[in-house]
């Protein structure tokens, strides 16, 4: 877990006459998951970059939990961080487990150590090891080597992870297996987490904040709800299409509306729904079973409650 | 019959063919060597700058341009009919194939690669031995193939300005009038190209990217 505060951050490349990122401030809590999102030229890979000094500000302080990262040493800044790219940028010479062993191997790590680490992580992104290990990306389908892009990037267990339009080049069936995958990995890791896209589905799918950017500033910083049910200006209301309200229940989660478990909560036969799952599932499971309100269940466990008018209220933003 | 002629020719002077061809090997050797050594390092420069990349190609194409020949004739006026100018001619001739190669392969490495291993932590050190030459190594191994090919057969040219090698059996054997003479030449040199170019095909499979 690592927090992430940006100040007065700006970036003006050489040779242009306007800010790609121009006066951003924004706090990233730790273990939150955090998407920025924009239409292409916003300014959110730039801002992405800066945090691993792929590119630097030409204003502005970037802190990671509280050191300012222009103080430390850059090769090991960004051994700290996990990166993700557009495609993976998977190394084409190098097998799976050699990608994957890339950092840890920078680190100095035992070679017992990497490998059973590498057996780890091809599990947690559900490659099997046996298999994949040996594997050159070329052989590799665009998802599974994203898939190895995750892993490569989770190897020295960073506690933030940076990924940029990861899932950009997949196709949409692909992508929405990849993007349950990310929310179930997310759980299991509890890292910080910024994730840049341009699909605003993707970000209101996986967003425990989403910050909407345009023309290098940051328009609104809010959760997915909030962003649907209170836009702060045409922008966002047009780029979130926030005025078709059952499109808005597909694309807003369980986990992120429910009420909290009443006391003495027993399950017993209660109808039960998936705290990752859309609202719009939950609706039409309350008005097939007629149940006052549904158990939500994260990993089997109930975690809280969904009633329908809790779904009414989120949609009305009240 | 002209072929066992020239076997018989070469076999009764065994001893001379034999130098003759460590000559050779040596010429072709000494160019590569030196060739790789120049070619490579300039060539990982220039494919980082365009202008640099501009220039360096295009003297290296006209390079290309001009015979063997030529060059080896060129040579002697500052070598002499020696060894060391016919060595330093070929070495003119590898130096385009190697570099323009090393060139394209360093410039096609993709950028998303590279971005990848600097925003893991790689230092720049680290970028060109670990990513960058092992991604360009089949592109240069096949420069080095094409170089070697044409080393070795403009080697034969260096017996015209006293360079020794294989060469010296077409000489003789265009003095003499005896093309057996000249077969043993043109014989040996054909044979040697065609194990150097399955050899450099082995290594080029070596260094494949898999796929």
């Amino acid at each position: 877990m690592s927090a992430l505060r940006f100040e007065h951050v700006s970036k003006t490349f050489p040779d242009s006459t306007y800010a790609a990122v121009n006066d951003c401030t924004l706090a990233v809590d730790s273990a939150s998951f955090v998407v920025l999102l924009g239409p292409s030229g916003c300014g959110k890979t730039t801002l992405l970059k800066m945090v691993n000094r792929l590119i630097e500000p030409t204003a502005g302080e970037i802190f990671l939990d509280g050191t300012n990262i222009r103080a430390l040493d850059v090769t090991a800044l960004r051994r700290q961080i996990g990166y993700v790219i557009q495609q993976g940028g998977l190394f084409p010479h190098l097998t799976v487990a050699q990608n994957i062993a890339v950092v840890p191997e920078l680190l100095g790590w035992q070679k017992a150590r990497i490998d059973a680490r590498i057996n780890d992580l091809l599990e947690l992104v559900q490659l099997n090891p046996d298999y994949y290990r040996a594997r050159y990306p070329a052989q590799l389908s665009g998802g599974q080597q994203q898939r190895v892009g995750l892993a490569r990037a989770l190897a020295a267990d960073p506690q933030l992870l940076l990924m940029d339009e990861p899932f950009g080049a997949i196709d949409a069936l692909t992508r929405a297996a990849l993007q349950d995958e990310m929310l179930r990995i997310k759980n299991a890791i509890n890292k910080t987490i910024l994730f840049v896209t341009h699909d605003v589905e993707e970000a209101l799918r996986l967003a425990d904040k989403i910050v909407v950017m345009q023309a290098g500033q940051i328009v609104q910083y809010d959760t997915p709800h909030k962003i649907l049910t209170e836009p702060v200006n045409d922008f966002v209301r047009e780029l979130v299409g926030a005025d078709d309200m059952v499109r808005q229940l597909s694309l807003v989660r369980v986990a992120s509306v429910m009420s909290p478990l009443p006391n003495n909560f027993v399950l017993n036969g209660t109808a039960t729904i998936d705290a990752n799952d859309d609202l719009k599932n939950a609706l039409s499971k309350l008005l097939q079973t007629g149940a006052p309100s549904l158990a939500v269940l994260q990993e089997n466990k109930p975690v809280g409650v969904l009633s329908l008018e809790k779904i009414r209220a989120s949609a009305t933003g009240h | 019959m002209i072929l066992f002629d020239a076997f018989q020719y070469a076999a009764a002077r065994s001893d001379e063919w034999l130098r003759a061809l460590e000559q050779h090997l040596v010429l072709v050797a000494v160019a590569l060597a030196i060739g790789i050594a120049l070619c490579v390092p300039l060539g990982i420069l220039s494919s980082r700058s365009k202008s640099v990349s501009f220039a360096v190609i295009n003297s290296a194409n006209g390079l290309r341009v001009i015979p063997s020949l030529a060059i080896l004739f060129l040579a002697i006026p500052y070598f002499g009919l020696s060894f060391t100018a016919a060595a330093l001619a070929l070495t003119l001739l590898a130096l385009p194939p190697i570099l323009i190669n090393t060139d394209a392969a360093f410039r096609t490495i993709p950028a998303a690669v590279k971005e990848a291993a600097y925003g893991m932590g790689m230092t720049s050190r680290q970028v060109l031995w670990r990513i960058e030459l092992p991604l360009a190594l089949p592109v240069i191994v096949t420069g080095i193939r094409t170089a070697t090919i044409e080393v070795i057969a403009s080697a034969t040219l260096a017996a015209f300005i006293g360079g020794g090698g294989l060469g010296i059996y077409i000489t003789r054997g265009f003095a003499l009038f005896d093309n057996s003479i000249l077969l043993v030449g043109a014989i040996s040199v054909a044979l040697l190209a065609l194990t150097a170019e399955v050899l450099m095909g082995g290594v080029e499979r070596l260094v494949r990217i898999p796929s």
